[in-house]
């Protein structure tokens, strides 16, 4: 193993985000701040609590995964692209490293970065509504598996990309859709009976609410079958990537 | 002297069904400074990215300081720097961190020191806090350089290093190139530029077309640049070489006569020829002497190829 290679790419990206810190935090803290006006207190006020929980708080683990997901996609994603973009990839691949190293360093970075950012929103939050949670550690594994999964998934994508329209589009297409429609500001046991069983389909349904259940000890979906839902889309994840690392697909010619 | 290079029987066909490089062989002596000539597509960054990991060959072997390229492909490449022909840097970095990052990624524990010896050597020191993106084009080039410097390379491939460059930078490199050769290090350029092979290398190849066409010494190079002809244009042309003349190496040409001598020796024969050429009784109207240079030697190597390609086509 190289092991410096994994800190000389790890901090080198680390260290581009803290460049760009201002707009690294900024911009989700505010949409965070944002949808608790409109939704906490705007419409939230009219509304009744969802499972004995008010509204603004309900939708703070929502709030979280969606932002956590998609900084984690979009972080990893192009922290391998602009490499491919600008040309620079030509280093790691002459470099004495294998594939598993540049994902370590480049995923592990992502996943670091949407922690952040995931960990801001919450104290954010904290401002705003009144939060406990009641399995800080439950809570604790559920991000660290969100932001590391989701990482994975942003880095195939910046691999997969042949262009930075390609880039945007799945996130924008698969993620936020995703995410949305996943329970982040409502119940599942809320809509109709075909929508929800509709819903069960949606992966993000299951991490959702088992990062609901570690703040309020209430769930949609069985929080074994959570967890189930997360170890399987990070395994995918981690096979996928198995398979790049052993064709060298959209790599090396 | 001992091989740090080795390539047998390397070729390369892209995905598109195109081969770029056809069953290339070549070794490259420990501690020497080797240029390989050849016009543009003729497969000099192909080999050398293939060499470097960053192409996967067809079939072939490549072995650098002994160690297999596929198979032991960290001692490999943990010997290697490369200088690659596109200028590709991270525009919003500084000058000094992708450097250190470089040689992190190679597996080498930091060292300010080695760092600042290696911006010096390059006149980088006082950019070192610059952002990449702010540099002229000549200066980014000396990031690359330093960056392929950074892991202490045993094996330097610098590929086009003075294209688009001015002289001073050129000369710099050429200084710094001569520095890295009496530490030892082996280098492979890659160059349009016959004078830049002429000046630092040790040895010259030739590549067209995916094949190299010859490794040779310099110095035997130049004995063949050696090589001088005078052309003497005659008042009334001849048919046949008088048979006075028939001791000099001449031919007969457009109504003159062209004669083959050679620089190296002391006594070129010149002054003998003319005097014979007067007790001949034929009158010369003009006289222009003509130097085949490393590019005359380079262009009919490759001009040889296009022919036996088109033989070999027509076959
Ligand atoms: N990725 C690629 N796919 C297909 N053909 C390529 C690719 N890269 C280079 N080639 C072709 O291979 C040949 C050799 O290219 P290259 O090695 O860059 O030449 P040189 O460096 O000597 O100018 C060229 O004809 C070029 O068009
Ligand atoms: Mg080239």
């Amino acid at each position: 193993m190289n092991y410096q290679a994994i800190k000389s790419i790890y901090t080198f990206e680390m260290a581009r985000f803290f460049r760009t810190m201002m707009q690294s935090f900024i911009s989700p803290v505010i949409s965070t701040a944002l949808y608790f006006v409109v939704f906490g207190a705007a419409i939230g006020n009219r509304m009744e609590s969802v499972e004995g929980i008010g509204f603004g708080a309900f939708i703070v683990p929502g709030l979280i995964m969606l932002a956590v997901m998609t900084q984690a996609t979009s972080n990893a994603s192009l922290g391998i692209y602009f490499p491919k973009f600008i040309g620079t990839i030509y280093e790691l691949l002459s470099a004495p490293v294998s594939f598993l190293e540049i994902t370590v360093g480049y995923v592990g970075a992502a996943a670091t970065k949407a922690m952040f950012i995931g960990v801001v929103i919450l104290a954010t939050s904290f401002l705003f509504v009144d939060l406990s949670i009641q399995h800080p550690f439950a809570m604790i594994a559920f991000l660290t598996l969100t932001c590391l999964s989701f990482s994975l998934l942003g880095f195939i994508i910046g691999i997969w990309a042949g262009s930075f329209e390609q880039l945007q589009l799945f996130p924008s297409l698969i993620i936020t859709p995703l995410v949305f429609l996943g329970g982040s500001f409502y119940s599942v046991t809320m809509l109709p009976p075909v929508w929800q069983t509709i819903t069960m389909f949606n992966p993000v349904v299951y991490l959702i609410s088992g990062f609901r259940w570690s703040f309020f000890g209430t769930a949609d979906v069985p929080i074994g079958l959570s967890l189930i839902a997360i170890l399987l889309f990070t395994a995918l994840c981690v096979g996928i990537i198995a398979w790049i690392f052993k064709t060298g697909w959209r790599i090396r010619q | 002297m001992t091989n740090i290079v080795e390539v047998r029987g390397l070729t390369k066909t892209f995905d598109g069904g195109f081969q770029a490089l056809k069953s290339v062989d070549l070794d490259i002596k420990s501690g020497e400074i080797i240029a390989l000539l050849g016009p543009n597509g003729a497969g000099k960054t192909t080999l050398i990215s293939t060499i470097c990991g960053i192409t996967r060959a067809t079939s072939g072997t490549i072995t650098i300081g002994g160690h297999d390229t596929v198979t032991a492909y960290r001692a490999a490449r943990s010997l290697v720097g490369l200088v690659p022909q596109e200028i590709s840097l991270e525009p919003f970095e500084k000058v000094i961190s992708t450097v250190r990052f470089s040689r992190g990624l190679f597996g080498r524990a930091p060292n300010d020191a080695y760092i600042e010896k290696v911006l010096k050597s390059l006149s980088l020191w006082d950019k070192k806090d610059a952002k990449i993106m702010m540099l002229s084009g000549g200066m980014k080039r000396r990031v690359l350089i330093a960056k392929a410097l950074a892991h202490e390379p045993r094996v330097l491939f610098l590929d086009e290093p003075s294209a688009g460059v001015d002289v001073e930078l050129r000369k710099d490199m050429w200084k710094v190139v001569s520095q890295l050769k009496k530490d030892g290090v082996t280098i492979i350029l890659t160059t349009h530029y016959i004078e830049e092979a002429e000046a630092i290398a040790d040895r010259v190849g030739v590549i067209a077309k995916g094949e190299i066409l010859l490794v040779e010494n310099k110095a035997d190079l130049m004995t063949r640049m050696g090589q001088k002809t005078l052309k003497i244009d005659l008042a009334e042309p001849v048919k046949a070489i008088p048979e006075a003349l028939s001791k000099y190496d001449l031919t007969i040409e457009d109504d003159g006569l062209l004669f083959a001598y050679d620089t190296a020796t002391d006594r070129t024969g010149i002054a003998g020829l003319l005097a014979d050429l007067r007790t001949a009784g034929l009158k010369l109207t003009d006289l222009q002497t003509r130097q085949s240079s490393l590019e005359e030697i380079f262009v009919s190597l490759v001009s040889e190829t296009d022919v036996a390609v088109e033989k070999e086509d027509v076959v």
